[in-house]
């Protein structure tokens, strides 16, 4: 009743598109007021990020962080839940796959580790997602600022383990030793044949990221636990009546958030960086709330939104070389307008709009 | 060692400042029933502003007054969102922290071509410390004379209008009719509505408080504690307020205890950096920062007490239809 | 004299709802007048455009022979005219005291403003009859006394129009006689009551003057002395109803769900289920009847294993559960072939955000029919789906069309096909009607006494003693949490009704 009623394309498309439109106009405003020319900005951004091979390259592998982070934002949407916790949940990933990768390296070839270091990111993850789980489903205590502190909590714990427990023999870097073969995920352009992405680290990560947006499709809407989900975010006292058990459904979820959180490790530690460092999540676990809302929740959305945003940290990056008053920063300043018009004042057009497609379908209007 | 806890209770006070002046700032904004996890964000739009014109203009003055004009333009935004268009109010404070971050180093960069820091600020463009009457002279009165001159005297302005503002607060919020619309609207905004009140106005005059509140703490970082604004200079100290504010129940008098606690978690830290504890031993600094965050999630989880918000916090008013 | 309010022409629409036509309303100065009419009619809409809190689309508003806009509940509270909501508007870790003053603190400072009021709330205790302690905090005190405080508030900012909106649905007997009396308390000291309800028996105890509404219009007003329940009746629902249900006798079965001395606490604590016992028997339907909010609703969620009991048992088709353990929930009872029809459907029988389909297994959707393994079989769910369409008459007959775009009365079809097709050998129902359209109603009553027909037991409980009256077996009294008595279902309504008041029960001790 409140929500305007729209078409589905235009709820779905048309809507987006405009919310998109505005953070973009507004990012330009920006760009204008430091003095440079936003037409021009976009021309490299764009260029930088797909107009080469490694641009490509690395647009592609910023992207795989972002999918994880964003399903993992968006599955806890789909309970009701708002997981802000993917940056800490990440971090413990990277322990989870160092372990595994420092573990098994020197024995067994990369594919053998895959399996447990996708096991130790997703199990880290999901245990750092369990306990704010756990006091939301059980003590009510609300999710969303219980995992801010997570976060915290997430990366004092890893300067301590890094620079007292794991740091390599001897070095003052908070780093572990870096990892051998078997510790290393392949570069897809040495898997596949003719693929040239120059220096860009894009990796096999990939390909598990987007089993992952598969995964959760499938999870989400065909499966009985998906159904569970979906019921208890859109109406929990009618899962209550359904027999669909609160503390269950908000456990199980935020831990299959945390998992994915987690995952974005396996990219930046076992495929790019093959050591874990400390503030190797740098803000990509945020980006995912930006993905979730701007991909809807849904995974095909996530997949273009989160190559959006890749686009924006290579093209960024290209930019900041390009035009040193332009800074990388603006990719933040971006990912806020972003998360502003998308998420925030997601319903600011929606009136006018409502209005506007009444006028052009009277008969439609009335027949609600 | 009585000099020695003298000194960290001085570095306490320092470092609580920001965290009081940002957690009293959260708590008109949620009080009102509006949850604000930008004031991270405001903060640091208010420490760049300050820093920024304190050096143009040479006035800390000036400063002070870009900086709370800074932060009052992204509470206001907070609250186009979050009461005007009733958007998640989560999603809008996120959206605040990541505007506040990329604009302030952007900007810096842009204007001052110093990796994103403003220039250095003269003394005469900060705030300095003050010196009480008679607090050389009775530093050596034993006890009183080091706490006068040491705790209470020789700190800056923005100090003790952190601390002033603790009993200002609860003044407000029990004493006049704004505290109590204000604390009625965070409960129950329909029973406010129905009174004739408006819910819009009162809130957004509500977030005003918190962007006023969030510049002097954003100026003290920028101004006071430091000469000149360092990028990403709050460091989390927005979440830490906003623990505390928890931690304190959203009361004014807890806050500030809840404040002073966890700066001196953090005077403690930087004092045995590397220095063994008596009887427990060596305690890793992380420890300490992690404290804070540990603190609030055991006392939200209901073991020492319940933390229980304002109840309609995080929800857009809506008139239902009846 | 001129009348204290009148009304001409109000008209207002929410979207494509009527809901008030062209409402014409005088009401005159120092009266009682009521305001009638089923669910939906209209009436609260109507206060709400009284009290500013919605504007009216045309028409006049007069207040004392003035022509007044009210834009905002501000604005009527300076005419003079005060509102007690039915949900009540009271910030509840608040004071009585400071309640009273928001809005009207007097002044920005609140100490002169709250000391002059606590003098004046003591002023109108002692005038009016109401009593609170003002220091009290509205959390603490019982559903009778916050609704006292509202009046208060209403009379301290200087009310002389005073509009309660169902101010009983939450009272007991007793503190709606109360309530009565403070009312004429009110209308002898020169005040203007108007009161807005759905019981009869009330605007005939308490009005001087009643109006009816019927689907957004004002269809009549009478002097309450010249008038009589079945007349006011007859205008609220249009024509007499008869809500006869063609039902042959039938001889009940065996017992498939007995329950034992059930006892239910609710989170304040307080005892809203006592000690019921009751069978229920193949092939018959039982009735529970009682004014809302008596424990009704406790106890078919106890029923249905969505709230714990505090003590009890229950047996179903000869498994014992223990209604009080943790681990009891509705999909255990569900598995024991109950089926539960939610009293209120969109609160908690469906998901209206979902398609059609999704709602048609909501519950069930663990069944292996609807997929092996953790999987849903989406296609096996859409026919089941489409088939139940087919039968129950759903329309639109589209399974992939969201929930909410389909009407109510087809809304509780939905839920009805889902939980009658599992055939379950109980079915719990509540409020099987409510909302509904005459021609919905007329259906989901035939396909209740055909289940029943089928051997089936079937727990009734709707607020409408009529539908009671004309589906039921065996009529079950509860009142204050208690089953008080069991009557025939051809029992005088006149006797039902002192029943559900308690009447019987405070006889009998």
């Amino acid at each position: 009743m409140t929500r305007g009623a729209l078409p589905r394309w235009a709820d779905y498309g048309l809507m987006p598109a405009l919310n998109l439109a505005a953070a973009f106009l507004a990012s330009g405003l920006v760009v204008l007021f430091i003095g440079e020319n936003p037409v021009e900005a976009v021309k490299i951004l764009v260029w930088g990020s797909l107009g080469w091979n490694e641009g490509i390259g690395f647009t592609l592998f910023y992207a795989t962080n972002f999918i994880f982070t964003g399903l993992a934002v968006a599955v806890a949407f789909h309970a009701g839940l708002f997981n802000i916790g993917g940056e800490g949940q990440a971090y413990l990933g990277g322990l989870g796959v160092a372990l595994a990768c420092l573990a098994l390296d020197r024995y067994v070839p990369w594919w053998v580790t895959l399996p447990f270091a996708v096991l130790g990111a997703a199990a880290a993850g999901a245990a750092w997602a369990f306990v704010p789980a756990i006091l939301q489903a059980k003590r009510g205590s609300h999710v969303v600022i219980t995992t801010i502190m997570f976060n915290f909590i997430a990366a004092s714990l890893m300067v301590y383990l890094l620079v007292n427990v794991m740091a390599k023999a001897g070095s003052m870097q908070p780093e572990t030793r870096t990892f051998e073969p078997g510790g290393r995920l392949p570069f897809l352009q040495d898997v596949i044949p003719g693929a040239d992405f120059g220096t860009a680290p894009l990796n096999l990560s990939l390909i598990v990221a987007l089993m992952c947006c598969m995964a959760v499709w499938a999870l989400i809407w065909r499966t009985k636990l998906g159904y569970e989900i979906r019921t208890f975010g859109a109406n929990p006292v009618a899962a209550v009546y359904a027999g669909i058990s609160p503390v269950r459904i908000t456990v199980v979820t935020m831990m299959i958030s945390g998992g994915l959180a987690g995952m974005m490790a396996i990219n930046e530690i076992m495929g790019s960086q093959h050591r874990l460092l400390i503030e190797f999540v740098s803000g990509y676990g945020f980006v995912g709330i930006a993905v979730a809302l701007m991909g809807r929740a849904h995974p095909v959305g996530i997949i273009l939104a989160s190559i959006l945003f890749g686009m924006l940290y290579q093209g960024g990056a290209e930019l900041a070389f390009e035009k040193p008053a332009i800074t990388r920063d603006m990719i933040v300043v971006i990912q806020g307008l972003v998360i502003l018009f998308a998420g925030a004042l997601e319903h600011m057009f929606r009136p006018g709009l409502v209005r506007l497609l009444a006028a052009f379908r009277p008969t439609a209007a009335q027949a609600a | 060692m009585f000099d020695m806890l003298i000194l960290i209770l001085d570095s306490t006070v320092r470092l609580s400042t920001p965290l009081l002046l940002a957690c009293l700032a959260g708590l008109y904004s949620e009080r009102s029933g509006v949850f604000d996890i930008g004031l991270e964000g405001k903060m640091l739009g208010a420490a760049f502003a300050a820093g920024a014109v304190a050096a143009l203009a040479g006035s800390a003055w000036a400063g002070l007054a870009a900086g709370i004009a800074a932060s009052i333009a992204l509470a206001l935004l907070h609250g186009f969102a979050s009461i005007t268009h009733r958007g998640n109010q989560i999603v809008s404070g996120v959206a605040i922290n990541f505007l506040a971050i990329g604009l302030t180093a952007l900007l810096g960069q842009a204007w001052f071509q110093q990796g994103g820091q403003t220039p250095r600020l003269p003394q005469e463009a900060r705030f300095t410390d003050i010196t009480w009457p008679f607090a050389d002279s009775l530093r050596d009165v034993p006890v009183i004379g080091g706490l006068y001159s040491e705790l209470f005297s020789g700190h800056n302005l923005l100090v003790y209008v952190a601390f002033l503002s603790v009993p200002l607060t609860w003044w407000v919020l029990y004493r006049t009719r704004f505290g109590l619309r204000l604390r009625a609207v965070g409960e129950n905004p329909a029973a406010v509505d129905t009174a004739g009140i408006s819910v819009t106005w009162l809130r957004y005059r509500a977030v005003i408080c918190t962007g006023i509140l969030c510049g002097v703490a954003g100026a003290y970082l920028s101004t006071a504690q430091s000469a000149g604004f360092i990028k990403d200079m709050t460091a989390g100290r927005g979440f830490i307020a906003l623990a505390a504010l928890i931690f304190a129940k959203w009361r004014p008098v807890p806050a500030m205890f809840a404040c002073l606690l966890f700066g001196f978690l953090d005077a403690l830290a930087i004092r045995l950096q590397g220095q063994p504890l008596p009887v427990i031993g060596q305690v890793p600094v992380q420890v300490f920062q992690a404290l804070p965050y540990i603190l609030t999630v055991v006392l939200l989880a209901g073991f020492i007490g319940r933390a229980v918000p304002p109840k309609a916090g995080g929800v857009a008013y809506v008139k239902e239809r009846t | 004299m001129t009348p204290a309010i009148e009304l001409k022409k109000i008209d207002k629409s929410f979207g494509a709802v009527h809901a008030n036509k062209a409402i014409d309303l005088t009401v005159a100065k120092g009266s009682i007048h009521g305001i009638v009419g089923e669910n939906g009619a209209g009436k609260s809409t109507l206060m709400s455009i009284l009290y500013g809190f919605y504007q009216a689309d045309e028409g006049e508003i007069l207040v004392d022979g003035k022509r007044v806009d009210i834009p905002d509940s501000k604005t009527a509270i300076a005419h003079g005219i005060g509102m007690v909501h039915q949900h009540f508007m009271l910030v509840e870790n608040f004071t009585v005291l400071e309640n009273v003053v928001l809005g009207a603190e007097g002044g920005g400072l609140l100490g002169r403003g709250v000391a002059k009021a606590r003098a004046e709330l003591k002023r109108l205790a002692d005038d009016y009859d109401l009593r609170v302690d003002p220091d009290a905090l509205i959390e603490d005190l019982p559903v009778g006394l916050q609704q006292r405080v509202e009046i208060l508030k209403a009379l301290f900012r200087g009310a002389d129009i005073l509009i309660l909106d169902e101010p009983t649905g939450v009272l007991t007997p007793a503190e709606a006689d109360h309530l009565f009396r403070i009312l004429r308390v009110l209308r002898d000291e020169g005040k203007t009551v108007l009161l807005i309800t759905h019981k009869l028996r009330e605007i005939m105890a308490v009005t001087d003057t009643v109006s009816i509404m019927r689907r957004g219009e004002m269809v009549a007003t009478r002097k309450t002395a010249e008038t009589s329940m079945t007349e006011l009746a007859e205008l609220m629902v249009g024509r007499r109803v008869l809500l006869r249900v063609d039902k042959a006798p039938r001889e009940p079965g065996r017992t498939v769900m007995s329950v034992r001395d059930l006892t239910v606490r609710d989170s304040r604590g307080v005892d809203v289920v006592k000690n019921v016992s009751f069978d229920l028997r193949e092939g018959e339907i039982v009735g529970i009847a009682g004014v809302s909010g008596n424990g009704q609703s406790q106890l078919i969620e106890t029923l249905a294993g969505i709230r714990h009991a505090v003590a009890g048992r229950i047996e179903v088709n000869g498994t014992a559960v223990d209604p009080t353990r943790r681990d009891i929930d509705p999909s255990r009872i569900r598995a024991l072939s109950v089926a539960h029809v939610p009293e209120d459907r969109h609160r908690m029988g469906l998901v209206t955000r979902f398609f059609e389909y999704e709602n048609a297994i909501l519950g069930y959707h663990r069944d292996p029919a609807y997929g092996k393994g953790a999987f849903l079989d989406i296609k096996a769910i859409r026919d089941a789906a489409r088939g139940e369409i087919e039968k129950y008459d759903i329309r639109p007959p589209n399974c992939l069309l969201k929930t909410a775009n389909f009407s109510g009365g087809n809304q509780q079809k939905i839920v009805l096909a889902r939980e009658i097709e599992r055939d379950p050998a109980v079915l719990l129902v509540g409020q099987p009607t409510r909302g509904v359209d005459i021609g919905a109603i007329e259906f989901i009553h035939r396909r209740l006494v055909e289940l029943r027909d089928a051997g089936k037991a079937i727990l009734l409980i709707s607020v409408e003693l009529d539908e009671i009256r004309s589906l039921a077996d065996r009529v079950l009294v509860m009142f204050d949490g208690a089953l008080v008595g069991e009557r025939p279902p051809e029992t005088d309504e006149g006797e039902l009704g002192l029943m559900m008041a308690g009447v019987n029960r405070e006889a009998a001790e």
